[in-house]
């Protein structure tokens, strides 16, 4: 059997929470800096805190980039949180709520329009509309959600956001069990 | 739409909670994680530990409260108090805190706050101001004169004032430093603050309302989120400082510890006058 969801460290900011997070709901989950072990995974869970610039180069430096890349086009389960492919600024801090456009499985138990909370100042804009799951209004409405196949990330952070994101999180680790069985 | 958020603060000493929530189902009511439970069941959208220990040796006890903490809440959680390098700052987040406030040693060197930002990112980096206003009479033996930095030349008070001026004040509001509250929150979003914590240590403690003036002048003057701090007694005062004072959250202490009301109660009375708010 392979171990449950790796929350990949590459040395930014505070991950604690989101492993927390995740044990708090009885899932195994832990931290690692491994590329192995990552592999190992049946989930991976990127977490997204500090300056994305930093946040790529630690990855690419540990490796893990590449690594979690390929797992990802295995058909993996990843769970990203707060990072995405294009950045563009905007000033989105505090609790929002996000508004489904295409619901993914994961969020079965959350309903449209609740709150979550978000830290980061950037946020996506995919160039396939069709990969966005969620939209949150700051003046304009941005993409907060996308989801494709066995990718899942969120601007917003889960493991800061209570019950709610407390349920994201659990519908993510029951993604992972059934893709283990 | 970004939600108006409240926050309850939490002075913290020795690893203790002082003046912590009077509520009979706590079982101990000086226990920072039963406070922070407290807070969160309650839809608190952030907490704010200010650390009030006073000796150095006792520094780390924090680190653990933070620890235990963000083992069962699940929100935004602020450490304030008692700051001063890049390595308080790095031992709070790898505790688990999110944000970090920063008061005297942005005062006494306003570049830290950008070798914080740039090394953290802004989102983690909150500057606590603690404003007074100025009497007329401010003369250079109660304003303390402050940096000879040239960069800093521009937020530096010119004597005398005349109208509505505030200062930044240390101390706990006895002492006064020759520093315009308005252009030392703009200087500090210049330098990478993510956030301004303002509280107004002329209403601080009164519980009749925060200073809508300072509030008002001081969101104005930044686009970073402004924290509303220092004389909230009623729901009415929480309503003022994010409409009329135009902040983006509302602290308070005292009215939620001693259950005058609770965040709920709050939040409803706010999202009724129109207020959005996370329910």
């Amino acid at each position: 059997m392979k171990p449950m969801i790796a929350i990949v460290d590459y040395g930014m900011g505070n991950i604690r929470s989101v492993e927390k997070a995740f044990h708090k709901i009885g899932a195994e989950a832990f931290i690692t800096a491994d590329p192995a072990k990552v592999r190992d995974a049946a989930g991976i869970v990127l977490p997204g805190v500090g300056a994305f610039r930093d946040c790529m180069a630690n990855l690419d430096g540990l490796r893990l980039l590449d690594t979690i890349v390929a797992e990802v086009r295995k058909g993996k389960p990843y769970l990203g949180i707060c990072l995405g492919l294009q950045i563009l600024f905007s000033e989105s801090e505090g609790w929002n709520t996000v508004a489904y456009r295409n619901r993914p499985p994961i969020c079965a138990d959350i309903p449209d329009e609740a709150y979550f909370y978000f830290v980061h100042s950037y946020y996506v804009v995919p160039e396939n509309t069709g990969i966005v799951a969620g939209t949150t209004e700051y003046g304009m409405p941005f993409t907060s959600m996308v989801w494709k196949d066995n990718v899942i990330a969120t601007q917003f952070h889960p493991e800061k956001s209570q019950d709610i994101g407390i349920r994201l999180l659990k519908g993510f680790e029951a993604f992972v069990r059934r893709g283990r069985e | 739409m970004l939600a108006k958020r409240i926050i309850p603060c939490l002075d913290v000493k020795n690893g203790r909670v002082v003046k912590g929530v009077s509520f009979e189902n706590l079982r101990d009511a000086g226990d920072p994680v039963e406070n922070a439970v407290f807070y969160d069941q309650q839809g608190a959208d952030e907490l704010v530990f200010l650390d009030i220990t006073a000796s150095h040796e006792k520094r780390k006890v924090i680190l653990d409260v933070v620890q235990k903490t963000a083992e069962d809440v699940f929100m935004p959680l602020t450490v304030g108090g008692g700051i001063k390098s890049l390595d308080d700052i790095r031992d709070l987040l790898n505790a688990g805190c999110d944000k970090v406030s920063i008061n005297t040693t942005a005062v006494k060197d306003p570049h830290f706050i950008s070798k914080a930002a740039e090394r953290f990112g802004s989102q983690c980096i909150v500057v606590a101001i603690d404003a007074k206003r100025v009497a007329d009479n401010m003369d250079d033996a109660t304003g303390e004169l402050w940096s000879s930095d040239a960069a800093m030349a521009d937020v530096v008070l010119s004597l005398p004032v005349s109208g509505q001026i505030w200062a930044i004040s240390t101390h706990g509001g006895r002492r006064m430093k020759r520093i315009n509250a308005i252009a030392w929150a703009r200087k500090m979003e210049a330098l990478g603050a993510g956030e301004i914590l303002l509280t107004s240590m002329d209403k601080d403690g009164t519980k009749d309302g925060y200073d809508i003036a300072l509030t008002r002048a001081v969101s104005e003057a930044v686009t970073i989120p402004v924290i509303a701090s220092g004389g909230a007694g009623t729901l009415e005062h929480l309503y003022e400082g994010l409409t009329a004072g135009k902040a983006d959250a509302a602290l308070a202490a005292s009215i939620f510890h001693y259950r005058e009301f609770t965040v709920r109660e709050s939040k409803e009375y706010l999202r009724a006058r129109g207020v959005p708010v996370r329910l």
